[in-house]
């Protein structure tokens, strides 16, 4: 039975409410809300003159109206250390979303900590330390004595090589310019740490280097873009899903024909229509559907190509736009470099790409039509690309994001209305770090060290490997291993006895243990291997900056007390350096200590200032000051000027024909088709009968980090779900809800049974990274050569375990494809 | 009842509470303890309506039978599944009733008969009307709320309350 709140009626906010800019602190979109608070015992009331709306609320409001809030947006929590009421609600005015809220957004206030409400209580509030065998409340200075002398004394020992870093380099939540800073500043300016990784791959490395490399940075457009263009190309990404209200605010009404008056004014004198999809997906998503319903199908391509196969589709649609003549000469000649070499070299005939990737060739030359044909009247067709995850984490990456950036610029489609070559993106951005340039390229495959037993001490900020690398059965099992040694090392010496506990520690990791100290907001799973955690605050316990996916960057006021005794990571990156430096200068090393000098902030802002503020291109211009006065719009990045009480921002980059290298041209590139490149992917393809293809699902925030103690969201999928044609589950013995093993050479997991009769067969469709069945579980080791990952490419047999749990009883399984009616 | 004859009744509830409130604040300058026991204090719970709704003899199965709850302004349906299901009432237990105002935006939902779900044309969500109302997939952040419904010896449905916020207001009895 549905998980029903009982709730029928809530607290009005009262005129004299406060209210704070807030952006949402989950995906990339970066939605616009108000947080607005006041006090528990006080409420508005229904006259126009009593509440914050100034309407009658006592009648029942209109569809879409912004007078209206959810339970979910509601929660009593800690403001300055009194109970206050909190609705964090979608603002109308924000551009960006322009009042949606999605099912994952619109409950921050739900996942917020409250104590009388009981939400999220599993958060963190106090430094903790292994002590008697479990996992035991401490100060904050008792606890970072012990990380600062175990660290100290491991770097002398095994140089700062012995010091291994999984830290976000993400905006949002567990990330934004301050804390990217904080511990940027720690590791790459105190320390030049080469051991390190980000959150969701096993090294330091881009995601998109190729289009890096190319000139092309891969934020380059303007929401706007989507509804301007003519034609939309989504490769390898599901934006109803993923990047909700930037799909439904901004693509949707360009495929409904509603921002045809926008198109005219700000592209008068050519030809517009309603715009029309390509959808470069193996897998008929929700986006594939919704399309259809907006714009009709004759008006929508859903390429459903052999899984990997988009380098040899992206050559054939450059050969043939070639071949026609539909390239934008001029700005090739004007602003580009080694076109004709990447002809010759990327050449791919219709029949060649269509064997390879299983479509039908008239498919791949409507496909070139609809992305290049001059339009009536002989203007240039605006077609803007967006990729997701499935290039990011798909095959031969590299190659591949370059095969699409070639067609984008060849077309002229970059820094241009309608136009763009960009990722769609995950989180929102934050980057303000020193350079990284120590850390080498390729970088260091961090988890396959950690697997090698290389390193002593390992730092991690908001990341669980446990839920979110490759190789996962290995690296759970020796990390398990290495840690438990230290473990059982600090339970024989008195807590007490500090010298006693860093001698046994250390010891330990000579024998191959590993101390790990985990920064979160929560306890993760990879914490339960951990000595120390060290409480964090998260966005809106804290003031924290961020840029969405089309580089808009905002301030999320501080509208709430941070659970406990929880601190901004940009300060525990701090308090873990003074401690650092008074250790290394108790031992003696006068030299090293210094170098942990300038860590003496006492706010979030002060890491801002020192960080994004002194450092950023046109972060000069940024305050917080007057990024409060910007509102939930703010300014889109780079900021080149300050005026009239505004930042001045940047719509589109490269809008003067200027790319990002040496000489200003942007670079074509070979892109030669080598199969499956990643090792050990082909023979896992040729053993195991089934694709499990993974990624998001609506409904949950990443790893289900927050969600996972969320009523609303357990009640619907308590377990990682995978999608499977009603045909194979027939063949193995499937019923609807059952639990099945998915299980390779590398390891095996779990997931309940969604029947999908749009799911092609043995292609199966698994949740990513999900609290109860980790997908990584069953991806191998293989990555490109830059250390991507390739979580896409994964093959693996599925049996029953169970009839469908107890917990999976009475929910839906009906088709998620909306239908008219 | 009217749209007017509800709005009546609440308007007149409402004005009582407010002038209870007075006296009691008046009378706390002169006699607390009298001025108290004239105050009344306000329920825990919103009161609902009890509605009649329709006759079991007025359902064919799936077909969706239009009503409004708690007052005229909240559109709903009533709907015989033809299957008994957790909440369903009636002699079969296969009578739900559901708000078909989208729990995320307002929009208006439309039933298909086929898959027995209520579906949102403003951005896709779908509920299943088989499983009280859960959302199948969707942007709102609530489940469909459902009628608390009771069926007389004659057939009589009465909707009696509801068992989550409806779009549109921050208290579901106006």
């Amino acid at each position: 039975m549905a998980y029903k709140r009982q709730i029928d009626r809530l607290p009005i906010i009262p005129k004299d409410a406060k209210e704070h800019n807030v952006t949402c602190h989950f995906c990339i979109v970066g939605c616009g809300y108000k947080a607005y608070t006041w006090d528990v015992n006080k409420q508005g009331g229904p006259e126009p003159a009593n509440n914050k709306f100034g309407v009658d609320l006592a009648k029942a409001q209109a569809g879409q109206d912004a007078a209206w809030y959810s339970p979910s947006m509601f929660n009593v929590v800690r403001q300055n250390g009194r109970d206050v009421n909190l609705v964090i609600m979608p603002d109308k005015a924000c551009s960006v979303n322009s009042g949606l809220g999605s099912v994952r957004g619109a409950r921050m206030a739900e996942t917020s900590y409250s104590k009388p409400r009981g939400t999220q209580l599993h958060r963190l509030t106090s430094p903790m330390v292994w002590r008697y065998g479990q996992m035991q409340p401490t100060s904050w200075n008792d606890a970072l004595d012990l990380v600062a002398r175990v660290t100290a004394t491991v770097i002398k020992e095994q140089g700062e090589d012995g010091l291994f870093v999984s830290a976000f380099d993400h905006g949002g939540a567990g990330g934004g310019y301050e804390n990217t800073w904080g511990t940027g500043k720690l590791y790459f300016e105190a320390m030049k740490v080469k051991n390190i990784r980000i959150h969701n791959r096993p090294a330091y490395n881009s995601e998109v280097h190729a289009t890096r490399d190319m000139g092309v940075g891969e934020l380059n457009n303007c929401y706007e873009d989507a509804q301007l263009a003519d034609t939309i190309v989504c490769i390898g990404a599901n934006p109803l899903e993923t990047q909700t209200n930037y799909f439904l605010n901004h693509w949707v009404p360009n495929l409904r024909g509603a921002s045809l008056e926008l198109k005219r004014r700000e592209i008068p004198g050519e030809a517009h229509a309603p715009g029309r999809i390509i959808i470069i997906d193996p897998r008929r998503t929700v986006t594939v559907n919704a399309c259809e319903v907006e714009a009709g199908k004759d008006r929508v391509l859903h390429l459903a190509l052999e899984s990997g196969t988009d380098m040899v589709l992206f050559n054939a649609l450059m050969t043939y736009i070639h071949d026609k003549g539909w390239t934008d000469k001029a700005f090739i000649a004007a602003s580009t470099k080694d076109y004709d070499k990447m002809i010759a070299a990327n050449r791919t005939s219709i029949e060649e790409a269509a064997r390879i990737t299983g479509l039908v060739p008239a498919d791949i030359i409507k496909a070139a039509t609809w992305i290049a044909e001059p339009k009536d009247g002989g203007k240039r067709r605006r077609a803007m690309f967006a990729y997701e995850k499935g290039i990011i984490w798909g095959n031969d990456n590299y190659r591949t994001n370059a095969a699409i950036v070639n067609v984008a610029l060849a077309t002229g489609n970059v820094g241009r209305p309608g136009g763009g070559v960009v990722r769609l993106g995950g989180h929102q951005e934050g980057y303000s770090r020193p350079s990284d340039a120590h850390v080498g390229r390729p970088a260091a495959y961090v988890d396959q060290l950690l697997i090698n037993g290389k390193g002593g001490v390992h730092h991690i900020w908001g990341c669980d490997h446990y839920k979110t690398t490759l190789n996962a059965t290995l690296f759970k099992q020796v990390y398990k291993k290495r840690t438990d040694m230290v473990k059982d090392a600090m339970s024989t010496v008195p807590a007490s006895d500090r010298k006693g506990l860093v001698d046994a520690i250390v010891a330990a990791i000579k024998q191959g243990g590993l101390f790990v100290v985990d920064v979160d907001i929560v306890p993760s799973q990879i914490g339960q291997a951990a000595h120390v955690w060290l409480p964090a605050a998260t966005s809106g316990e804290m003031n924290l900056t961020s840029m969405n996916g089309e580089r808009r960057m905002r301030l999320v006021e501080r509208y709430m007390d941070p659970p406990g005794d929880s601190m901004p990571d940009c300060l525990i990156a701090a308090r873990i350096a003074n401690h650092m430096e008074r250790v290394l200068r108790e031992m003696g090393d006068a030299a090293y200590a210094d170098k942990f000098k300038g860590f003496d902030w006492k706010t979030e802002e002060d890491a801002f200032m020192d960080g994004y503020h002194k450092h950023e291109k046109g972060g000069t211009h940024v305050t917080y000051a007057r990024l409060r006065a910007m509102g939930t719009n703010g300014f889109q990045e780079p900021a080149i000027d300050f005026k009239d009480g505004k930042i001045i921002g940047t719509k589109r980059l490269y809008s003067d024909g200027k790319f990002g290298t040496k000489d200003g041209k942007a670079i074509f590139m070979e892109a030669k088709w080598r199969g499956l490149q990643a090792p050990g992917k082909q023979t896992q393809k040729n053993k195991f009968a089934f694709l499990i293809n993974n990624g998001r699902a609506n409904l949950v925030w990443q790893s289900a980090y927050l969600d996972q103690h969320n009523d609303f969201v357990m009640d619907r999928f308590p377990y990682p779900l995978i999608e499977i044609n009603p045909a194979d589950m027939a063949e193995l013995g499937l019923k609807q809800g059952d639990l099945v093993e998915v299980f390779n050479d590398d390891g095996a997991t779990q997931a309940t049974v969604y029947p999908t009769p749009s799911a092609k067969k043995k292609q199966a469709f698994m949740k990513f990274g999900y609290p109860t069945g980790a997908v990584g579980n069953v991806v191998n080791s293989g990555t490109n050569e830059l250390i991507l990952p390739n979580y896409k490419q994964t093959w693996a047999n599925i049996r029953k375990l169970a009839d469908a749990p107890e917990g999976t009883k009475g929910i839906t399984w009906k088709s998620q494809e909306y239908t008219a009616g | 009842m009217s749209k007017r004859c509800d709005l009546k009744i609440d308007m007149g509830r409402r004005l009582f509470l407010r002038g209870g409130a007075a006296v009691a604040a008046g009378a706390a300058a002169t006699v607390a303890g009298q001025g108290l026991a004239e105050a009344k204090p306000l329920p825990a719970l919103v009161d609902y309506p009890a509605r009649k709704l329709a006759n079991v003899s007025q359902l064919k199965p799936n077909e969706p039978f239009d009503v409004a709850y708690p007052d005229a302004d909240a559109p709903g349906v009533l709907l015989k599944l033809g299957k008994r299901v957790e909440g369903g009432v009636g002699p079969d237990g296969d009578i739900v009733g559901f708000s078909t105002i989208c729990p995320h935006k307002g929009f208006p939902l439309a039933y298909n008969k086929s898959d027995r779900t209520l579906n949102c044309p403003g951005h896709y969500s779908r509920f299943d009307c088989e499983a009280g109302g859960q959302q199948i997939w969707g942007q709102a952040t609530q489940n469909l709320p459902q009628y608390v419904l009771r069926v007389a010896a004659n057939g009589d449905i009465t909707a009696e309350g509801i068992d989550e916020l409806l779009y549109g207001r921050l208290s579901n009895v106006l």
